[in-house]
């Protein structure tokens, strides 16, 4: 739909002002069409203008194409919702509504996403026979907050309701006041667990709009980050889901694994999340070769460990007794709720940004997708171990043969009036970071988009019909990002 | 079963010989900043326009200070200094009993003083702890969850974090508290049986962190909660586990004196920082 739907390239920087305008009812129509053709929703994001009127801008994302889609419309008080032919677009709606108050009119179930907590009414059903199972903001384990209602008969349960927003710390606000010297610290804060991978989106969104890119060292050096962050938060999280079903020697096996993990980003760049490594132009941290060829070598034989440890999970009866055909999320639900990650490819969805919309170093080093049909715990547990040994491959070829060169270019100012649109592929799915400067090139608007924002729905959904104390394995078998959904 | 035990056996000991022991680093960990204010040259800036906390003060002069409550172990500060009035050790004892005690003049070990003897005698030898999120980025929760591991195994000490408060001999805080969670907070220290220790945890908890300023958060947990005193801070972002273990041990009088054993990892050579 050419001059309707804006055309760019992960990453690649473009004239603020070519961002197609649409009327309200054209910006609906092709809205529609290009989610019902198959487009995700990668972001969709108000911004006030003046005398009270909110510019709505769409990214969509084309998986098959690898191109990106921008449209925008600008709506007053309220707009036509599209939430119950485009599920993936209800909360994207929710939060216009409580942060432009822009009324999505025909929304089944607009309440506040970020601002409501418990103290908004939750979805309630009646009769004699049903209970209802509160859990949270508190929970009983070292873990972040957020409130679970269930809607119960005995085990059973009919309907899982997730209120959040507790963790809201005004994050993207903070990042849409720069670039300034905390805009490295705010996008590795989104969510703690994924620093490198909001820290890379954030630093190939400034290096878009200030027209460089990171020398190939740089890159292949961001690659090792990257997969390093991957490989060990799919290893802590086997583990997790070891100790969920009362498997304790993955439990504690992966537990310690993970840590190798951890200390090769340490090795990296001093701080175990590696925090501090990805900066605008590089990083900040550059690997002799003799030490990277050491850091492989150890990485090579942990990783014998975690296919001895995983492997006990997996040829475990009592383990597959918890996880086969627990949790199940149809593949029909994961896409049209617009999931990504590794749940959505656990349901058998092919979404990998660092296959669809590659950059450096995955345009010369691909990845495998790994999909499993089953959308189970089993499935969930599976494709963890499958990526995190494709992982385990490429941070070795990269390790044993750093490209040569600086690991780090000067970036410029940023351009003025420009717009991008920045993708990576974090642990746990797309990060997307929609940036655009004002006419002095600072920030404009700052847009993050976690993966778990796709996703936490698809928890509520994998939960119903099944039994309330398989919720703690559930949960653990998506582990989202609170912190990264409430920004 | 025969699995288990052959990969039992191949992963061999995995719990670090600290506190007997050393502890091991990269070359690269960032620990306790030195700071040498003598060498600060009058007029130069160049640490507090990069620091992305405002963590230090009084640069360019002999009142440089540098506040271990704010910083976020980052680095930038060592790489910009001329003089190098700043320098990051691998001293990774960090944790200190009050807020203002966090900020540093000097190049001094920050050892954690313990708790009277009373307290000791309640907690030494065992100590629940009740671990409440308050807009952690779960950075901190991560290490925390860590230090329960088969690694660093605080259970050896005597230390658990436990489900309920009502089980709880303390609260530990992480994150800048949310205005979302300040009465959940509160609930949950109000629900912990005294006498109870209050704890902070990550640069957040101790001052906003990251997020400082933000207008939807406090800026960590001083005051958070009426009348009540923090009893223990723990800086980092997040602390190393090891930083926690010694602030919890110093805390319980379990860990006492000025003996640091730091040893390196032998992945980055020593020097190439």
């Amino acid at each position: 739909m050419p001059g309707r739907i804006l055309l760019l390239a992960n990453g690649q920087a473009t004239d603020a002002a070519a961002a197609p305008r649409l009327p309200s009812a054209d910006f609906q129509q092709v809205l529609a069409d290009a989610v019902t053709a198959g487009a995700r929703v990668s972001a969709f994001f108000g911004q006030a203008e003046a005398d009270g009127a909110v510019r709505i801008s769409a990214v969509l994302a084309n998986d098959r194409q690898g191109s990106l889609g921008l449209l925008s419309t600008v709506a007053r008080g309220s707009l036509p919702s599209l939430a119950a032919e485009c599920p993936a677009l209800e909360r994207f709606e929710r939060v216009l509504l409580e942060e432009h108050g822009l009324v999505p009119a025909g929304h089944p179930w607009p309440r506040p996403v970020r601002l409501g907590g418990e103290a908004a009414p939750l979805f309630a059903m009646a009769g004699g026979e049903v209970h209802e199972v509160a859990v949270g903001p508190v929970h009983a384990g070292i873990i972040e907050p957020g409130h679970f209602r269930f809607q119960c008969h005995g085990e059973h349960v009919f309907h899982l309701e997730i209120a959040l927003g507790y963790q809201h710390r005004g994050v993207a606000r903070l990042l849409a006041a720069g670039p300034d010297r905390r805009t490295a610290v705010l996008a590795e804060s989104i969510a703690g667990d994924t620093a490198v991978g909001h820290a890379l989106a954030s630093a190939r969104a400034q290096e878009g709009l200030a027209g460089v890119e990171a020398p190939p060292r740089g890159a292949v050096l961001r690659g090792v980050a990257l997969e390093l962050e991957r490989i060990a938060n799919h290893v802590g999280d086997l583990g997790a889901l070891a100790g969920d079903v009362g498997f304790l020697p993955t439990a504690s096996f992966c537990g310690a694994l993970r840590a190798d993990y951890l200390n090769a980003l340490a090795e990296l760049c001093g701080n175990r999340f590696g925090r501090g490594l990805v900066v605008p132009g590089g990083v900040r941290f550059d690997l002799p070769a003799d030490a990277a060829g050491r850091l492989a070598d150890r990485l090579a034989a942990t990783f014998e460990r975690v296919e001895a440890a995983a492997g006990l999970f997996f040829t475990s009866p009592s383990v597959r007794n918890r996880t086969d055909g627990t949790g199940v999320l149809t593949r029909q639900a994961a896409a049209t709720l617009g999931m990504v990650g590794p749940s959505a490819r656990a349901s058998g969805l092919r979404v990998d940004v660092r296959s669809t919309h590659p950059f450096a170093p995955y345009t010369t080093d691909s990845v495998p997708v790994v999909t499993s049909p089953a959308g189970d715990v089993y499935a969930r547990s599976w494709v963890r171990l499958e990526e995190a040994r494709n992982s385990a491959r490429l941070v070795d070829r990269w390790l044993r043969d750093l490209p040569p060169g600086p690991v780090r270019v000067a970036v410029p100012a940023l351009g003025p009036d420009r717009l991008v649109v920045s993708l990576v592929e974090g642990w746990r799915g797309e990060l997307c970071h929609t940036v655009t400067t004002g006419p002095g090139g600072r920030f404009a608007t700052y847009d993050v988009v976690d993966a778990s924002f796709h996703d936490w729905k698809g928890l509520e959904l994998a939960m119903r019909g099944g039994q309330i104390s398989d919720f703690p394995l559930c949960n653990k078998s998506f582990n989202l990002s609170y912190a990264g959904h409430d920004l | 079963m025969k699995g288990i035990l052959r990969t039992r056996r191949a992963l061999g000991r995995q719990t670090i010989a600290y506190p007997e022991g050393p502890a091991r680093f990269p070359e690269r960990f960032r620990g306790r900043p030195a700071l040498a204010p003598e060498r600060c040259t009058g007029g130069c800036h160049a640490c507090t326009e990069v620091c992305p906390t405002e963590a230090i003060s009084g640069a360019g002069s002999p009142a440089l200070r540098l506040d271990t409550g704010a910083c976020l172990f980052c680095g930038l500060c060592e790489e910009a200094c001329p003089e190098r009035a700043i320098t990051f050790t691998r001293d990774y004892r960090l944790a200190a009993r009050s807020r203002e005690a966090l900020s540093l003049a000097g190049d001094v070990p920050q050892l954690a003083a313990a708790l009277d003897a009373r307290m000791r005698k309640l907690f030494g030898r065992s100590l629940k702890l009740r671990q409440v999120s308050a807009g952690g980025c779960n950075g901190c929760e991560a290490e925390l969850n860590a230090t329960g591991n088969v690694q660093f195994d605080l259970g050896r000490f005597g230390i658990q974090f436990v489900a309920s408060p009502r089980h709880a001999d303390g609260v530990v805080v992480t994150g800048p508290v949310t205005h979302a969670m300040r009465p959940a907070l509160i609930a949950t220290w109000e629900a912990t049986p005294a006498p109870k220790l209050l704890i902070a945890v990550g640069a957040c908890a101790c001052s906003g962190g990251p997020v400082s300023g933000s207008p939807v958060c406090a800026n960590g947990l001083q005051g958070v909660i009426p009348g009540v005193a923090v009893d223990l801070w723990i800086p980092g972002c997040p602390p190393h586990p090891v930083t926690v273990l010694d602030g919890l041990l110093r805390l319980l009088g379990r860990l006492e004196g000025n003996d640091l054993r730091v040893e390196g990892t032998g992945v980055i050579s020593p020097g190439n920082r």
